[in-house]
Order: structure tokens, then C-alpha cells, then sequence
């Protein structure tokens, strides 16, 4: 079970999730301390350990447009969050991918913050109103990435197989 | 089936006699271009490489750009110290297209590419930055990833993963009034399609419009499909693209341009009468939220903005110049003016351009990202407003949460400059 902690619309840029001005900070273990710091309370429970891992924010369609700043990911993926979203800009569920932050492609999902939802393969049973709503696969090309554990470890495999042949 | 620019590019790059879209392929990279945010993809770069035995060494240091411009001259110990970090990098690896920041080599990476000549059709190029787009307007597949994808391809030389996009084919006709500009054209597309309209997809420009347009005017098209969603934008190569590699990148290599077939298919096409078209404007904090500039007329201006990777061209500073000439920016309105790299700079100044600016009150800045994202240089004070030639108005884009931004022609920036308010400069 997850709790819905924060809910949005559509066309959330990653200027919204990690501001530009924080851009100088690129390291995966420095970006979460900015998440949403235009959100100041949203930021200051996060910052404070005051929400839960695996908590979700629930999210309307083009999540993560804009930017191609990877900040964007890692700053959530460093408090564990999971962004559910009717979907996706390309580079930033390319770049979840990559880091291995949890992305899910919800079209109908109705939820409101307090909600417990139940994550699965193929659905998102939001607990606290009983409704099943279904999910869409995420891009095949992105699946062989998330199997190996991001692409640090994907890229590395390859590599090792390369050095080898040669 | 025929097949569209991009899945040409893509099946020469994968070694394929021809691609599907929605097939996974590996295509090979023939440029990668990073900013300071090679900061980051070096730290990936070395994390991929941990615990292998092996020495970290990028797989062609000829391929790889890098452009420092987000944040110069550096504007916090961090930046700097990051900035330095690159240099011993590209140092150490032989990275041999790096622009420092120094008048005689330096400027906007979406400006440096097209003037050194490094970008040809028919390449597929990536940067870590989404304006990568910007270079589909030399008949290439340019696209945006993020740090952690450029680090596999400074290991590897090829995009893993990479799914053939579907392709939208826009067609626009019909001559532009003298006040309309490319960059009216893209708003007005963005709006139509929306923010999302062309996500994971490819936007093929075609039409007499498009053919009669200056590759300046091609890569604010491209610049901005970004904004609709997509992958790339792409105008296919035809004589102004060896035009403008010849004269101006000074190109001696020969051309390969990639058109697409004529039973390609297309998942969608868009018509746009070009003679229709009234200058646009796109209002906050969405770039979607586009309107003619009709609508929002006489909304007092605090800050205007002329430059950055999608209207700091030469043509663009013309505009300008041409309106603000013997003038004065009218008080109470300040005016910023970002040209696109230090050649541009340079044949701003050598055409007085940069003068008549100057005397009408403009400020200008050094060739670079500026104020457009908010990290340095003409940040908004609260409940100011700009209009500004740059590509995005979220909430908080130039540095302020509390401020808005709309996105305008140069056109419809200079005259606004003259009132101190959104003005339609068709008069």
C-alpha cells in the first residue's frame, strides 16, 4: 500500500520539480534536498523525513516536461517516490528509467491526496474509494534498462561484453 | 511502405536496410553534445566504468562537443568549480570541440554547433540539453537525453534503446507578413498540437514557407517542437542547408542529405497558412497557452528579453535594432538583448546593431543562456512580468515563482520595448 501525498495536473515541467536555480547541483546524492522547492510545505515534509518512501504523487498528462535535466529524477528518486501520471514527457521517463525512479502510466486513475493505492503490473486499485484502474505498459525500449537495475548497470554489462569480444 | 527522415537516419545509423516504427534499435552517434552538465554525465561516465578493470576513455573524443554557456562566466563557486572540472576532462580525454568561455570560440551550444559546421544532415545527434532540436534545421536527428544516457554514449558510442518514432508531417504555405516571423510560426503550431501534441514523436517540416526560410529562421522552428513533445524537429535538407554549411560554417566535407520517400507515412499531417498568421504570443506559465498577440495587447511590461539558443540570431538582433533605432525603450521597462554566441556578437557589432541598442537604452549581454532559466542575470522580481523571445514561461523559469513570463516574436519584443507594454508591431 502507498499513500497518494501530493497530487497535480497536467504539464508539471521539471522547472517545477527541480527550479533552474538549483541546476548547479548535479550530484544524485545532493539533488533531493531541492524536490519541488517551489512547493515550499511539499518540500519541507520531504526534507524533514516526514513522508514515507514509496509514497506517491499522483499526476496529470505530459509529467515531467520540459528540461531534459536529470536533477528532475534523481532529486525523487532520492526520497523513493513514485510518480503515477496519466503520462509522460519522453526524457523524463526515459531518465526514471535510467535511474531507476518508479514511473506509472495511469490514463483514468482517480485519486486525492490520503488515498491508499495498491500498485500492481497490470492495475492501480485505489484502496480508500475501491476503484481499479488499468495500466499501461511503459515503453518496451525501457523495460531491458529497468530489469538490469538502471542504466549505470546496463550500459556497464555492455560494455564488459564489448571489452571482451574485442 | 516508404519511410520518413527520421526513420532513414536512424536505419543508416542502426546498420539497417530500413526501420518500423516502434522497433528498438541502437543507433550510432555521430555528435554528443553536453554544457555544464557534463559536470554530471562525467560523474555517470566514471560510475559506469567502476569495478571493470577498465580505463575510462570516451569512445571518440572527435565526437564529442562540449559548450560551456548555462552559467558564464560562472556565477557561484559551485558552477565555477564544476566548469573546472570539465576543463581537466576535456583535457585529459582530448574532447577537441570544446567552447570555453572566450569571446573567439564561445556562445550558446545550440548556435556554436550550426556555425563551426558540426552538425551535417543526416547525422543523429544528442545533447543533453531538450533544445537539441534545435539541429534538425540542418536536416538532422537531434534529440535530447539526459546525463546518465549521454554517459552510455560517451562509453559505448551508440543511444541504447532507442524506439523509432512515429512522425508528424507539417506543412506550411503561403508568404509571412513582414511582422510575422519564424518563430510566430512554432507558437502557433505548439498551441495548436498542445504542450504534449508531439510526444515521442517527430515533427518533419515541409512546405514552400519553410523552403523560402533561412536556417536561422529553421532552428527557432526546431528549437521549439520541444515544446509540443517532440523527439525532433526536422527539416529536411534541400539548398539552403548547403548554403548555410558552405557560406557560413564553412563546410568543405561533402553533404548527404536525407529526404524522406514520397509514400512515407505519416501518423498525423498539420496545414498552416503562413499568410494568415498574426504575430503570436504565448501566455503563462504554459507555452501551449498560445494566442495572437491581439489578445494581450497593452499588458505593461517590466522586463524584455531578446536572444537566447531560439531568437539570438543576427536576423533576430536586426529586428531589433531596426525598431529601437533612434529610439528610446520607453521608462520604466528594462531591456536585455542575449546574442546567440560571440559571432553573432561580433556581426552585431560590426553592423552597428548592437549601438542603436545600446543608445535606446538596452542592456547587452554576454553570448549565453542568461536569464532564460533562472540562474543568473536578469532574474524577475515578484509580480513582474517579461515578454521575451527565449523558448519557456513555466511558473518560476527566470528565477521567480511569483513572476510571469509570455514568449513573443523579436518582433513583437521591440515594439513592445517602444510602449513599455505587449504591442502588435504591425502597428
Amino acid at each position: 500500500m502507498a499513500k497518494v501525498v501530493l497530487t497535480l495536473g497536467d504539464d508539471v515541467s521539471t522547472d517545477a520539480i527541480y527550479p533552474g536555480r538549483f541546476m548547479a547541483t548535479v550530484l544524485p546524492s545532493e539533488t533531493p534536498q531541492f524536490c519541488f522547492a517551489d512547493l515550499t510545505e511539499f518540500n519541507r515534509a520531504l526534507n524533514g523525513k516526514q513522508i514515507a518512501k514509496g509514497s506517491v504523487i499522483v499526476a496529470g498528462n505530459n509529467f515531467g516536461c520540459g528540461s531534459s535535466r536529470e536533477q528532475a529524477a534523481s532529486t525523487l528518486k532520492g526520497h523513493e517516490l513514485v510518480i503515477v501520471a496519466k503520462a509522460f514527457a519522453r526524457i523524463f521517463l526515459q531518465n526514471s528509467a535510467n535511474l531507476g525512479l518508479r514511473t506509472v502510466i495511469c490514463p483514468t486513475l482517480e485519486a486525492k491526496e490520503g488515498d491508499e493505492l495498491e500498485l500492481s503490473a497490470a492495475e492501480v486499485q485505489n484502496k480508500t474509494s475501491g476503484k481499479r484502474f488499468p495500466i499501461v505498459p511503459l515503453p518496451k525500449a525501457r523495460q531491458d534498462v529497468i530489469d538490469a537495475g538502471g542504466l549505470i548497470a546496463y550500459a556497464r554489462k555492455r560494455l564488459v561484453e564489448r571489452a571482451r569480444r574485442a | 511502405m516508404g519511410m520518413t527522415v527520421a526513420q532513414k537516419i536512424l536505419a543508416r545509423a542502426a546498420g539497417l536496410p530500413s526501420v518500423k516504427v516502434g522497433e528498438v534499435v541502437e543507433p550510432r552517434v555521430d555528435l554528443a553534445m553536453s554544457h555544464e552538465n557534463a559536470a554530471l554525465v562525467m560523474n555517470q561516465f566514471l560510475e559506469i566504468y567502476k569495478e571493470t578493470g577498465l580505463a575510462p576513455r570516451v569512445w571518440d573524443p572527435a565526437r564529442i562537443a562540449i559548450i560551456l554557456d548555462h552559467r558564464v562566466p560562472a556565477e557561484s563557486a559551485k558552477t565555477a568549480t564544476n566548469q573546472k572540472r570539465i576543463r581537466g576532462f576535456v583535457k585529459e580525454q582530448g574532447i577537441a570541440k570544446f567552447h570555453d568561455v572566450r569571446a573567439d570560440e564561445g556562445g550558446i551550444c545550440h548556435q556554436i554547433l550550426p556555425e563551426m559546421g558540426y552538425v551535417h544532415p543526416g547525422y543523429v545527434v544528442v545533447g543533453t540539453d531538450s533544445h537539441t532540436t534545435s539541429h534538425g534545421a540542418l536536416g538532422a536527428l537531434a534529440f535530447g537525453i539526459g546525463a546518465t544516457e549521454m554517459a552510455a554514449v560517451w562509453a559505448l558510442g551508440s543511444v541504447l534503446n532507442v524506439e523509432v518514432p512515429d512522425t508528424i508531417k507539417v506543412v506550411v504555405k503561403g508568404k509571412l507578413d513582414a511582422q510575422v516571423l519564424p518563430k510566430d510560426v512554432i507558437l502557433h503550431l505548439i498551441g495548436r498540437i498542445s504542450a504534449e501534441g508531439a510526444n515521442f514523436k517527430v515533427l518533419e517540416l515541409h512546405g514552400p514557407t519553410i523552403r523560402e526560410m533561412s536556417v536561422a529562421g529553421r532552428l527557432t522552428l526546431c528549437n521549439m517542437s520541444v515544446e509540443a513533445g517532440a523527439t525532433s524537429g526536422i527539416v529536411p535538407a534541400d539548398e539552403e542547408t548547403a548554403r548555410y554549411l558552405r557560406e557560413e560554417a564553412h563546410l568543405a566535407e561533402t553533404l548527404e542529405p536525407v529526404v524522406p520517400d514520397a509514400d512515407a507515412a505519416y501518423c498525423q499531417t498539420v496545414e498552416i497558412d503562413a499568410a494568415a498568421l498574426a504575430p503570436q504570443i504565448a501566455c503563462p506559465h504554459t507555452v501551449d497557452n498560445v494566442k495572437p498577440v491581439t489578445e494581450v495587447a497593452g499588458v505593461h511590461v517590466d522586463q524584455i528579453v531578446i536572444g537566447s539558443c531560439t531568437n539570438g540570431r543576427l536576423d533576430d538582433l536586426e529586428v531589433a535594432a531596426r525598431t529601437l533605432r533612434g529610439k528610446r525603450v520607453a521608462r520604466g521597462t528594462r531591456m536585455l538583448i542575449f546574442p546567440a554566441s560571440w559571432r553573432i556578437y561580433r556581426q552585431a557589432l560590426q553592423k552597428g546593431y548592437l549601438a542603436d541598442l545600446i543608445d535606446a537604452g538596452a542592456v547587452i549581454m554576454n553570448p549565453g543562456c542568461g536569464c532564460c532559466l533562472g540562474v543568473h542575470q536578469g532574474a524577475l522580481g515578484d509580480k513582474e512580468v517579461a515578454l521575451s523571445t527565449t523558448n519557456r514561461n513555466f511558473k518560476g523559469r527566470m528565477g521567480n515563482p511569483n513572476a510571469e513570463v509570455y514568449l513573443c516574436s523579436p518582433a513583437v519584443a521591440a515594439a513592445s520595448a517602444l510602449t513599455g507594454a505587449i504591442t502588435d508591431p504591425r502597428g
